[in-house]
């Protein structure tokens, strides 16, 4: 009964991730909007987008290879398993020992190589330029991202994201080196996920061009999957920061319904305030030149460094 | 006994050296099926015997005294797990090479020049592995440099390549030098060269730490070390692919097993400050490796520049096995050595995939040059899927076996806080993000390689009108391929087998790999992490199968192919793409002022003036201008000096003797 339920609410997450992703992207453009005193599209517009992108055929250029077709399923699949893998909820999901936090940083890493892989396809000169400063970025986001992992492992006693989680939950006290890491993670969740002073999701023709070069060849459904998947990777990178950060509310293993009901609930409110502050800091700042970003980014790794540092120092920092 | 049938299968693989040469006069076109056919089941023996004595404990290992060699010392052999664990990764190489020549040399002016060396090679290779005393060591060692020396001037037409081969067997030279003190240093004053006697031995601490040194410099020149490496980006390439792949993938694994088989196995116990040296040397090449490989315009150099990266990697695991044995850490000592040989197994799988995608890009385009490829994957379909798997492989991803090493050797590093030593504990971190680093810029390279070679449009007409390679090329690349999947998916029993290895090295082993539920494998304990391959790959599988389906039967399955639509600005010239250099010039720019001194210099001419603007870009090899340079100026100044000792007279000559025997005795005298 127990594996039941358990695999039950592992089931339960990875449909929620899905379900609510494109709602998590309509939700910060709707308040980017009205920030900027617009009026915005509905928080459900990008559903409708997706499901127009999936019923229309796919217009491929004449040399396309099959990489450039099965890429996008590789990967939303890639980032779909990532974030099903991370606590949102309950901790102590089913499956969570199946791949710790390295694991997952590997796994978006994944996705990036296929993404940058299928942006230099076509062999068009916005693609190559895509991918060459995705894989830029990345040299720095990545191992900023382990050094954090490390960071926060060192503190819990484990890379297992639902340990952690548990761990944080029991033992919420404020640390220097957390504090460090938790900076380090949100530059590293804006460079990953092209906001703004980064890239621009909202544009692929001004000079950021990285994510929207990279997937610019794409149509149909192919571009819908992987529309889908940038949303997923919003989703996780704010559920991994709640996970860690602010853990409170969420379900334990042996809680029954009603604690996962308020674990869902103060998810959701999470996700909303972790959008909402995205979003400010996003129209409170400018564009950086690209080869700004790698100062922007390296600083993060600085931070993770640091904090690794200071823990074996003395574990009490 | 499998250390007999082993020394057999040697002795084989020497007598196909030395027949092959008469073959080749008799039935040229016979030669290749006859002698690579005759290597690939010789090697096959050998990795059986490998495996036997690794997975079949005690009763399958042994050692063997043969009256051969030196008349007082003999040769002796031995079979224990370490060397079976290098004896399967050797053979398993060797095999797949053989197989794949099969097939291979089409494009080669003289495929024949290559076939009396390769046997040899593997049997100095394998002998290397096998022998249990410092003499047999040092001369197979020397017989498997000397063997590869003459494979690397099999295109000795080559201007470049000869200056590849002199490099090399300089660095050669020096490197079996260092090996040479080492072991004297070990065997001491009364000279008893077995392996045993030296691990029985008392050393004293310095004698081992100078061992130490010695064998970074002998075995690490042989590795890849940086900054010993010099040779390896220019040898290696320059081989047909086969035998770079045995180089690259094979043979810098020989060297591995002989630094570790002297500093855990032969040089008593280990001082906290090795690790350092050798966890700076380990991140240092793991990082500079990789950055000049992203910077490769040729396929082949890039690869050998990957090859410096990861022999960086395994070297930084043995760094932190170093650490955890002086500290008798054993379950992490345990652990960090099991991944860095786990690593060094990957290596020798992915690295030959590679080097046989390189191989085959240059029998069907043929051409090394990135910047003139493109669009191969319409033209070698097969080829291209297979030279995906190694870049997903090389480049850390999971579910893939490269993920499991580089992830095993961090989740040691996240054993050391308990270290005592200050400079340890800083230094482990460091080095944690250097190998962060280093995986990062990776994937960077191999996206880079991939998507420049295979993707986009066309860059010249060689590539345009390629055509795939035969059959035995893609099977043999299947074969590695379908390795790194199963090594990737299901660790857990790679580790299991390599627990007797870490026994005899540290004293530990990892904890057994519980072969349910679902194939996970786990470092340390269970509520520390855990990481299964299986499940991911299996979700993955899942996931972009359930995707595809709803899809397809529930929205739409239409396809329409048209132009390329690049924002409404589409250039049929293939020349406007990025190339290899566009694509790593942020990555130049961003870490080049670091490591190479990069400088642009952009001179404009002024409005009006018909002058062309120019770029100039200089970057420098900061390890040649800083170690090799001032080393050939100091070697030419000394003979300049030294050139007086050629006209001398005969009485002069008769004095100075005279003068260094008296020298020598008073050394002797002062020393006992």
């Amino acid at each position: 009964m127990g594996l039941i339920l358990a695999i039950l609410v592992q089931g339960i997450q990875m449909v929620l991730v899905l379900a609510l992703a494109p709602g998590l992207v309509g939700f910060t453009r709707k308040v980017k909007a009205r920030l900027l005193r617009r009026q915005g599209p509905s928080i459900l517009q990008p559903y409708r987008d997706l499901l127009r992108l999936v019923r229309k055929e796919a217009v491929l250029a004449d040399n396309a290879s099959w990489l450039f077709r099965n890429a996008p399923y590789l990967i939303f699949a890639t980032t779909w398993v990532a974030a099903a893998l991370v606590p949102t909820f309950a901790s102590g999901l089913h499956f969570s020992w199946a791949a710790d936090l390295i694991a997952i940083t590997a796994l978006l890493g994944s996705a990036r190589f296929f993404l940058a892989l299928a942006g230099m396809d076509i062999g068009t000169s916005f693609g190559g330029i895509g991918s060459s400063r995705e894989m830029l970025f990345s040299t720095l986001a990545e191992p900023a991202m382990i050094m954090i992992v490390f960071t926060v492992a060192l503190v819990a006693g484990s890379t297992q994201l639902s340990t952690v989680a548990a761990f944080m939950v029991n033992h919420s006290t404020l640390r220097v080196s957390l504090g460090l890491a938790l900076i380090g993670l949100i530059i590293v969740a804006l460079t990953e996920n092209a906001r703004v002073p980064v890239d621009n999701p909202a544009t692929h023709l001004e000079l950021t061009m990285v994510h929207e070069a990279m997937v610019l060849e794409y149509s149909g459904r192919h571009l819908a999957v992987i529309e889908l998947a940038s949303a997923l990777k919003l989703l996780l990178y704010i559920s991994l920061i709640a996970c860690i950060f602010a853990p409170w509310g969420m379900a334990r293993q042996d809680d029954g319904l009603l604690g996962m009901a308020i674990g869902a609930v103060t998810w959701v409110g999470k996700l909303a305030v972790g959008g909402f502050l995205m979003v400010v800091f996003e129209t409170a700042i400018a564009k950086m030149r690209v080869f700004r970003v790698p100062e922007f980014v390296g600083g993060a790794l600085m931070l993770g460094l640091l904090g690794t540092l200071l823990l074996f120092v003395s574990r009490s920092f | 006994m499998p250390i007999v049938a082993a020394l057999l299968s040697v002795a084989g693989l020497a007598g196909v050296a030395m027949v092959a040469p008469v073959i080749i006069a008799r039935r040229t076109s016979w030669a290749t099926p006859i002698v690579y056919g005759a290597s690939f089941v010789l090697a096959a023996v050998l990795l059986v015997c490998g495996l036997l004595a690794l997975l079949g404990g005690a009763t399958f290992q042994g050692s063997v005294h043969l009256p051969i060699g030196l008349p007082w010392i003999g040769a002796h052999f031995a079979l224990d797990p370490l060397s079976a664990a290098f004896l399967v990764i050797v053979d398993l190489g060797a095999m797949v090479a053989s197989f794949y020549a099969i097939g291979y040399g089409a494009h080669e002016e003289e495929p024949g020049r290559v076939l009396p060396f390769y046997p040899a090679f593997l049997a100095g290779m394998n002998l290397v592995v096998l022998s249990a005393d410092a003499f047999g060591f040092l001369v197979a060692w020397e017989f498997m440099s000397l063997s590869s020396w003459a494979l690397v001037m099999a295109h000795h037409h080559d201007a470049e390549n000869r200056r590849a081969g002199y490099v090399y067997l300089l660095m050669a030279s020096f490197g079996t030098l260092m090996l040479l003190l080492a072991f004297g240093l070990l065997a001491g004053p009364d000279g008893d060269y077995v392996f045993s006697a030296m691990r029985s031995a008392e050393h004293v601490p310095w004698v081992s730490g100078l061992v130490l040194v010695l064998m970074l410099l002998g075995a690490g020149s042989k590795a890849g070390l940086v900054p010993l490496h010099v040779w390896l980006p220019l040898a290696h390439p320059a081989a047909p692919s086969h035998v770079s792949a045995l180089m690259s993938g094979v043979m810098t694994k020989v060297a591995i097993y002989g630094f570790i088989r002297v500093v855990f196995d032969l040089a008593g116990e280990p001082a906290w400050w090795w690790a350092v040296i050798v966890l700076i040397l380990g991140a240092g090449s793991a990082v500079l490796g990789v950055l000049h490989a992203v910077l490769q315009r040729d396929l082949k150099r890039l690869l050998a520049y990957s090859t410096v990266e990861n022999v960086g990697i395994v070297f930084i695991g043995l760094g932190l096995g170093l650490a955890f044995k002086t500290n008798d850490m054993d379950g992490a000592a345990a652990l960090a050595v099991t991944a860095s040989i786990f690593h060094a197994f990957n290596h020798s799988l992915f690295k030959s995939l590679l080097f046989f995608g390189a191989g085959n890009v240059l029998t069907g385009a043929g051409e090394r040059d990135i910047e003139k490829l493109g669009g191969l994957v319409h033209r070698m379909p097969e080829t291209a899927y297979l030279f995906l798997g190694g870049c997903l492989a090389i480049s850390a991803l999971p579910p893939l076996n490269g993920f499991v090493s580089e992830w095993l050797i961090l989740q040691a590093i996240l054993l050391s806080p308990d270290l005592p030593q200050w400079a340890l504990r800083f230094l482990v971190p460091a080095s944690g993000a250097m190998l962060a680093l280093a995986a990062a810029l990776a994937a960077a390279c191999f996206v880079r390689a991939f998507g420049i070679t295979f993707l986009s449009r066309p860059r010249s007409p060689a590539a345009e009108t390629a055509r795939e390679v035969g059959r035995w090329q893609i099977r043999a690349m299947y074969a590695l391929m379908a390795l790194c999947l199963v090594a990737g998916v299901f660790p857990g029993p790679f580790l299991d087998a390599l627990s007797p290895v870490s026994q005899l090295l540290v004293g530990g082993a990892m904890p057994k790999q519980p072969i349910l539920p679902h194939f996970s494998i786990i470092p340390i304990s269970e509520s520390r992490s855990s990481y299964s391959g299986f499940l991911v790959f299996f979700f993955i599988l899942m996931a972009s199968w359930a995707a595809i389906r709803v899809i397809h039967n529930f929205a739409s399955r239409a396809v329409r192919r048209a132009p390329p639509w690049d924002c409404g600005f589409p250039d049929p010239s293939p020349a406007t793409q990025y190339t290899a250099d566009s694509f790593a010039q942020p990555i130049r720019r961003v870490f080049g002022p670091i490591a190479f001194r990069a400088k642009t210099d952009l001179s404009m001419p002024l409005p009006g003036d018909m002058e062309p603007a120019r770029l100039t870009l200089s970057l420098r090899d900061l390890v040649w201008e800083f170690i090799y340079a001032p080393l050939e100026g100091a070697v030419l100044y000394a003979a300049e000096r030294l050139n007086v000792l050629q006209f001398l007279t005969i009485r002069s000559y008769l004095s100075l003797v005279f003068a260094a025997l008296v020298l020598l005795l008073v050394l002797v005298a002062t020393w006992a």
